[in-house]
């Protein structure tokens, strides 16, 4: 962006034309092309986003003109480095709701989520004292997550399962992919003591009611856990006003560069919760017997941080706020009806998901009946479109709908409709590529032969 | 000249996916193999089944398999069983090396014998130039070699004998 846009704070105005060139101009590689001079049509944002000039000169500023060690060193650059750190924390947390000390770098979102896990199993071995009981778990306790989880946010928990004898539970995933929240009442009960469920599936791009389940959770004591890898970079999100207890997202789906994501965490939560990586720069006293750790965030942050990343992770939090995340999320509310509509009009092929725009992403997952989706986005490929083809790190969401995998095109705010237009016409020639008509009689090829076992 | 894509999905690949050989698990198998490529889901469950020992070793009397996957994994057996039906074993272990440098090709296919010798496999020549879809191609080759290491028939290398014992569902390309 050349200057700030005032951030739209009501209404549902979206993008104007204007707009939403000056933020394509800021995204140099949306001008390139592929596969023979084809213009980039970039639907993969899901999987991971573009990065705007301002992120990109973020981290080159603070490499040229800032770098030092953080939080150490009397220098005048160590100053200005550690302070670079801080601020950006301070804008990550600005754009989801949080305090600023609410913000745990991480390299990623999947290590987030283990932060959490991991404590709660030291909690269990003993550590972290009186305080951080309340994380420590028992045969009889349970764990509830949902059928949509992305493996990052199932996985862990399978795994704290395992080490402490806890029961995982899952609440189901209707016919149009929205979650089950009737389940809520059966599934989470007294013995639930962590419920962790995504805030937007990264398959079905369904958006979650975080108020049912975080009424709950409370209703039972339990610690609410969110994923809002998706929602973070899409709708407007206020930590705080949801009320959940932890939340994970990533830099790189956000705009922001690789290798760094945030662990949010209620300041108290994090003030009782053991350490899980240790190492310099989360202690206070340490002796050849024993140590004292750091208050958080610093506790959970062991070892020289990812710097340059999180300056730019702030630098992608900035820009977002300045576009703001209700005309954004209004643009992309846009895109999925377009989306939508472009799918329904092909004949033989069908959406895992909702078909309405209420409460969804612009990401749309799709079956081509008949075809592969590696042969799906081989043919869409060839058109210079780009969009992620199999399971999307959702196989229990994939084998609930009976397929082994899926095409998704996921749109972000720098998507355009006559990008639209063009992944329609790519679409519409798959099936006819394969030699099928479009009077689709052909079974799909894709039903698992190996029905849940693996 | 056609496109790379059209290169891609030759007329005999489109045809061997959408009417396979060898596809149904039979009895009476030496050995089974079942692989999946993690980053796709696709999966094949592979039976080698072997003829009493000749002149040239052990020959290989049929293959048989179950399977689901993108149209280049599903003809890709298809074309493999064909070709290693009525073979002996070492044939069928030299095929498969050829087919491997074949997808190491970068869609320049091979010398003229080698390419003689993969006969229906030389269809698969334009998937070596598309790095993410090499595996699929490799995902039956793969299982036979694996079955016939089973089945005593074949000697793993050095690294096959690294990996951990994993029975027949190791995964490929992990």
């Amino acid at each position: 962006m050349t200057a700030p846009l005032e951030p739209r704070a009501t209404g549902s105005a979206t993008l104007s034309a204007a707009e939403l060139a000056a933020v394509r101009a800021d995204f140099p590689l949306l001008a390139r092309t592929v596969r023979g001079g084809r213009p980039l049509v970039y639907l993969d944002s899901g999987a991971t986003s573009q990065k705007p000039d301002v992120v990109l000169d973020a981290e080159q500023d603070f490499y040229l003109q800032r770098n030092a060690a953080v939080h150490r060193g009397a220098h005048q650059l160590a100053e200005e480095a550690t302070e670079a750190f801080e601020q950006a924390r301070g804008e990550v947390a600005a754009l989801v709701g949080a305090d600023v000390g609410e913000i745990v770098w991480q390299t990623n979102a999947t290590a987030a989520l283990n932060v959490v896990a991991y404590a709660m199993s030291n909690a269990t071995a003993g550590r972290g004292g009186a305080a951080a009981r309340r994380f420590a778990l028992a045969p009889g306790d349970e764990i509830a997550v949902t059928e949509a989880e992305h493996h990052a946010n199932l996985v862990p928990w399978q795994e704290l399962c395992a080490r402490t004898g806890a029961t995982l539970r899952w609440i189901g995933v209707d016919d149009d992919g929205r979650l089950r929240t009737d389940e809520l009442t059966s599934v989470v009960t007294e013995r639930t003591r962590v419920l962790a469920f995504t805030h937007a599936s990264n398959v079905t791009g369904a958006l979650t009611d975080v108020g049912a389940f975080v009424r709950r959770a409370r209703e039972v004591g339990a610690l609410t856990v969110l994923d809002a890898c998706q929602s973070v970079p899409h709708v407007p999100v206020d930590l705080h006003a949801l009320g959940v207890d932890f939340a994970a997202f990533s830099g790189h789906k956000m705009l922001g560069p690789t290798g760094v994501g945030a662990l949010y965490g209620r300041r108290e939560l994090l003030e009782a919760m053991p350490p899980v990586v240790t190492g310099g720069s989360m202690v206070e006293v340490v002796t050849m017997e024993s140590t004292t750790f750091a208050p958080p965030p610093q506790r959970f942050e062991a070892g020289s941080q990812m710097v340059a990343q999180a300056v730019g992770m702030g630098a992608a939090a900035r820009y977002l706020a300045e576009l703001g995340m209700t005309a954004i999320a209004a643009h992309e509310t846009d895109l999925a009806r377009l989306l939508l509509d472009a799918v329904a009009a092909v004949p033989g092929v069908r959406v895992l998901g909702p078909t309405d725009t209420r409460d969804r992403l612009a990401t749309v997952s799709f079956v081509v009946d008949g075809v592969h989706a590696h042969d799906v986005g081989q043919v869409l490929d060839d058109a210079g479109v780009a969009v992620r083809v199999g399971h999307h790190c959702a196989q229990p969401l994939h084998r609930r709908f009976g397929v082994a995998s899926t095409s998704r095109a996921s749109a972000a705010l720098y998507t355009t409709a006559e990008e639209v237009e063009v992944f329609a016409d790519a679409l519409r020639r798959v099936r006819p590529f394969f030699g099928l008509t479009d009077t689709p009689t052909d079974a799909p090829t894709d039903a698992p032969t190996e029905g849940g076992t693996r | 000249m056609s496109s790379p894509m059209e290169q891609l999905y030759q007329q005999l690949i489109l045809e061997h996916a959408k009417t396979p050989h060898g596809k149904g698990l039979a009895d009476g198998a030496a050995a089974e193999s079942f692989q999946v490529n993690p980053t796709c889901g696709d999966e094949v469950r592979l039976r080698v089944h072997l003829a009493p020992a000749g002149a040239d070793g052990t020959v290989i009397d049929k293959v048989s398999w179950e399977g689901q996957g993108c149209s280049i994994s599903q003809a890709s057996v298809s074309v493999m069983s064909e070709l290693v039906t009525g073979n002996a074993v070492t044939t069928a272990e030299e095929l498969g090396e050829t087919f491997r440098a074949l997808m190491g090709a970068r869609g320049q296919g091979l010398d003229e014998a080698s390419e003689d010798r993969l006969g229906d496999a030389t269809a698969f020549t334009g998937v070596a130039r598309y790095p993410a879809r090499i595996k699929c191609a490799l995902l039956g080759w793969s299982a036979l070699r694996d079955a016939l290491i089973q089945a005593g028939a074949a000697t793993p290398t050095t690294t096959e004998q690294d990996q951990p014992a994993t029975g027949t569902t190791h995964e490929e390309n992990r």
